[in-house]
């Protein structure tokens, strides 16, 4: 069998011409729409650039009015505040809800059905939440209203806004981040679950185990790439409070949007953007590292 | 023996899943139920799990198909709105991005994967680091250049970005047909298959899973996309459904809302992913696991 391919080994192919065709559109897509406003974004960063005018050079201009800009430290603040709360509550109980899948049901009406609300815009996850709880009308104070609590303003009270936010985004993922830990819960050995419940481990032993210590490779990357979505929460917030109460959820990306396209500095909006990419892209170097790691560790 | 105790545990597991699928689908369910109340009603019938008199007007005001005075009379600002159009520009808008940009992302995938030419480890590299950039950052520099193409509120404009490629379908799509054994593509070669022949009749065949799945990530990506639509395609002709249903919200009044039109406008929005869910369901369930990850 291997005499009909060795001849045409030692002449090595080349199929220049038929690459060059085959990535051209790509290429073409990523030098106008990647690379090029990548460089552009830099140098924006260092002008006064305000789409009316040309861009003139300020040096670091920009980035020395970053350090003084109450807003920009509140905006990282907000951002970090909101990241905490949605990352934690989304992390537990999608680890919950894929242990429960994992152990009680293999069904896939049930994952079906939590994946919906990722499924679904997240303007129109706003929209339904801010109708769900509005402090007149809305079911949810209903039903607080039934247990003889107080209507409260969730998303019109500084302290409440943010929690409010955090908690919706949680609630449009956390069945899609489960269905991701389920996946990496299918991969663990089944004879370890049957012989740990022969010795007469609980389900909770179970969990902490074998369960945790063999998902922990791919629930690393979850977390990573939840973490970066996180950070860039700007559709719900966009809808739901607009940044406010007074900046209560005024995040970085709200921020940016508000300086670019409402106070037209495109210039300033830029070097924001520069910042949240720096940050952006140590956490996404962190990911492609635990790719690699989790693959082998699976492999 | 415990054998024969009472799955307390089990069942008090049941009860979670129970009330994890009921708190999912449940606000959707009332998003459905206010669409089908009529706006004066939404004050006096609040509570009730049904609406006491239901209606379609709701969803014929949203969509277009009602006078301007109609609409108005059951409850809307009097603004035009017109969300079959939206649809279908939401349709077109994720159509052209899915179709076009996993056919270009497979055929550079697959020249990385396959075909042997000088710089291609280099500029694969380079593709992949792009995965660093987050997308608010070419953002605002797409949006000049666009704006400055003279294609802000086109179709070409609002896709021109992500219609070619994205370095993660590229990536996703190199890894797998690095995975795929050569040899049919070898016996084809004997056969005297080559180059687009070779992509489009044997290979792309082959990899209807990992197309699908890429095709779906991207699809529903697009279905859910608002700021660079927003910024892109506000004008009547372009505008997607995310996109309407703000501008609708924001000239709905402040203090009173025109929730049952929101309502039918946001139902809009979900009932295309329930029919990709009763299709494609078990298909995309299934595709998602950490390699799925965008």
């Amino acid at each position: 069998m291997g005499a009909s391919k060795a001849p045409a080994r030692p002449r090595r192919r080349d199929d220049r011409t038929v690459a060059w065709l085959f990535l051209a559109p790509a290429l073409v897509g990523f030098g106008l729409f990647y690379l090029y406003p990548t460089g552009l974004g830099i140098y924006y960063s260092l002008t006064d650039y305000g789409m009316l005018s040309a861009p003139n050079l300020v040096g670091a201009e920009n980035y020395r009015d970053l350090v003084g800009d109450d807003k920009f430290w509140n905006a990282l603040e907000v951002t970090g505040y909101y990241v905490v709360l949605n990352i934690v509550s989304q992390t537990v109980l999608a680890l919950a809800l894929a242990t429960l899948m994992h152990r009680l049901t293999q069904s896939v009406v049930v994952r079906a059905m939590l994946l919906v609300p990722w499924l679904v815009p997240n303007v129109t996850v706003g929209l339904l939440w801010m109708w769900m709880l509005d402090a007149n009308l809305g079911f949810v104070n209903h039903v607080l209203g039934a247990l003889g609590m107080r209507p409260t303003g969730f998303l019109t009270s500084p302290s409440w806004a943010m929690p409010t936010v955090a908690g919706i985004n949680t609630w449009a993922y956390a069945g899609y981040t489960a269905l991701l830990l389920y996946a990496g819960m299918l991969q663990i050995p089944r004879y370890l679950y049957e012989s740990a419940a022969l010795d007469g481990a609980g389900e909770w032993r179970m969990f902490t185990r074998i369960t945790l210590p063999l998902l922990r490779p791919i629930l690393a990357l979850v977390l990573v790439v939840s973490l970066i979505g996180s950070f860039q929460i700007f559709d719900t917030i966009a809808v739901t409070t607009k940044g406010g109460p007074v900046g209560a959820t005024r995040v970085i990306y709200f921020y940016i949007y508000e300086q670019a396209f409402t106070n037209f500095r495109m210039g300033y909006a830029s070097a924001i953007a520069v910042v949240l990419a720096v940050v952006l892209g140590a956490l996404t170097a962190v990911q492609m590292r635990l790719l690699r790691a989790s693959r082998s560790d699976l492999a | 023996m415990t054998r024969t105790r009472i799955p307390l545990g089990r069942i008090a597991a049941w009860a979670v899943v129970v009330v994890a699928v009921a708190a999912t689908i449940f606000p959707f369910y009332w998003m459905v139920r206010t669409a089908l109340t009529p706006a004066a009603d939404v004050y006096s019938d609040s509570t009730s799990l049904l609406p006491e008199h239901p209606t379609m007007i709701n969803f014929l005001r949203v969509l277009g198909l009602t006078s301007q005075q109609e609409a108005r009379v059951a409850g809307g600002s009097g603004a035009k709105v017109d969300f079959l159009r939206y649809l279908l520009n939401s349709f077109v808008y994720c159509g052209l991005i899915t179709v076009l940009q996993t056919l270009f992302c497979a055929m550079a995938g697959y020249a990385f994967a396959r075909l042997r030419f000088p710089g291609r480890d280099l500029v694969f590299g380079v593709l992949v680091a792009a995965l660093m950039v987050p997308p608010i950052f070419t953002l605002l520099p797409n949006f000049v250049l666009v704006k400055n193409l003279g294609w802000l509120n086109t179709f070409a404009g609002m896709v021109a970005p992500s219609v070619l490629m994205t370095p993660f379908a590229v990536f996703f799509l190199r890894q797998f047909f690095l995975s795929i054994p050569q040899e049919i593509e070898e016996a084809a070669t004997l056969d005297g298959v080559g180059g687009w022949g070779m992509f489009w009749r044997v290979v792309l065949p082959m990899s209807r899973g990992p197309l699908l799945t890429i095709g779906l990530t991207t699809g529903v990506w697009a279905w859910k996309d608002f700021l660079w639509p927003l910024l892109t395609g506000r004008a009547e002709e372009t505008r997607v459904l995310t996109v309407a249903l703000g501008i609708f919200q924001q000239q709905s009044p402040n203090a009173q809302p025109d929730w049952t039109g929101l309502m039918a406008g946001s139902t809009l929005t979900v009932l295309p992913v329930l029919v990709l869910l009763v299709f494609l369901g078990r298909r995309l369930v299934e595709s998602l696991n950490f390699t799925g990850i965008k």
